[in-house]
């Protein structure tokens, strides 16, 4: 798999005039776990706080809602959820009672606020049927319980990776909006050659997929996750 | 006993754990997650599965006693238990668990029944080696020891 880890350590750390370029309050991945399994929360915890993240795990759909600011019951002027913590990525179950993981997934990418936020599903079941509901859905990827630390690592480098990503994309963008005020450019032609964005929406001009090379979608085992070949493939 | 033969103790009692099928890799993974930062992680984790596990035992014994049997609660149930001793690598229990599951779903109600006897008698037996283990570990701690990876 063409990750390329090496984009996210080029960036300069001066500031764009008038535009910070960090995209939360701390260098920190901060995670939403949610789990209505006791063990497994304090498990994926461990496995978060060892892959340097701050975690916030909660026990529901509902309590993730909430958390968010997207309860249809409790409104929050506050897009950013109760501490103000702004939340980079959803690792979530996919089996609990009341709200199911997936329909967690829909609430999110179906909220202008909230779709951004790559959501990854656990789940012990390793059924293909709902692996690809989730994808199409738009999960970012799907682990297969029980969770290992490799899997959490894997998930929250591409993670950051993309953050990184989404913030360079950004400081250049407003940078050129600053300089070059007069030149009016259709997209971001220099930009367009970096990594494919695997999150559905980082940016609004980054051409997905198209930059993968043709990987054959049926070999799980040269790929460390099992979803990534379909996210390859699919467009977006 | 002194410390070194304590700690060839616990490695060849934990060995022995793996050998025969009462636990598998995934309790390994949760031994890696352990330092000096976090040292009971794994007691407290294996903790909160015994508790786990005790209430969703006495709820399936209870739903098997109920005059209408409520197969999906109970299927639900064992879904849970299978996913928790599946986290800690509690491997007979989990592979238990599965054949349980299938009676639910067949609603045999014998089956059912011997199954929970089954998963019982396997979860008081990995208790028992558990907490074993950890007395192990705590002897090799006071006696001044590391314990062995």
């Amino acid at each position: 798999m063409a990750r390329n880890g090496g984009v996210a350590w080029m960036r300069t750390t001066e500031k764009i005039d008038g535009y910070d370029l960090s995209t939360s309050d701390t260098e920190e991945v901060h995670v939403l776990a949610v789990d209505d399994s006791l063990v497994d929360r304090k498990v994926i915890e461990r496995l978060l706080r060892i892959s340097s993240c701050k975690v916030t795990a909660v026990d529901s759909g509902r309590r993730a809602l909430q958390y968010l600011g997207l309860d249809e019951e409790i409104q929050k002027k506050e897009t950013n959820g109760f501490d103000g913590l702004k939340v980079d990525l959803i690792i979530t179950d996919y089996c609990m009672p009341g709200m199911t993981g997936y329909e967690l997934l829909k609430k999110v990418k179906e909220s202008s606020a909230f779709r951004e936020i790559p959501v990854v599903i656990m789940s012990s079941e390793n059924v293909i049927a709902r692996i690809d509901r989730c994808l199409e859905e738009g999960a970012e990827d799907f682990i297969v319980k029980p969770v290992k630390l490799s899997d959490v690592k894997r998930i929250i480098d591409y993670t950051t990776t993309e953050l990184r990503e989404g913030e360079l994309r950004e400081g250049a963008r407003a940078k050129r909006r600053g300089i070059n005020k007069r030149k009016q450019r259709e997209g971001d032609d220099d930009l367009s050659s970096s990594p494919p964005s695997t999150l559905s929406s980082s940016t609004s001009s980054s051409p997905s997929s198209s930059i993968q090379s043709a990987t054959a979608p049926s070999s799980p085992s040269t790929l460390d996750s099992p979803t990534r070949r379909l996210k390859m493939t699919s467009s977006e | 006993m002194d410390l070194v033969q304590l700690q060839r103790q616990l490695v060849d009692y934990r060995t022995s754990l793996y050998h025969e099928g009462f636990l598998d890799e995934q309790f390994t993974q949760l031994q890696s997650l352990q330092d000096e930062n976090n040292p009971d992680f794994v007691v407290e984790v294996v903790s909160l599965f015994f508790e786990d596990s005790e209430r969703l035992l006495n709820e399936l014994s209870k739903a098997l006693e109920q005059q209408v049997i409520d197969f999906k609660r109970m299927d639900a149930q064992v879904h849970q238990l299978k996913g928790s001793s599946s986290s800690i690598g509690a491997h007979r229990v989990q592979k238990l668990c599965i054949v349980f599951r299938n009676y639910c779903e067949a609603q045999n109600v014998e089956g059912c029944l011997k199954c929970l006897q089954q998963v019982k008698h396997e979860y008081g037996i990995i208790k028992t080696k558990l907490e074993s283990m950890f007395q192990l570990e705590q002897q090799i701690l006071n006696a001044g020891g590391s314990i062995p990876v």
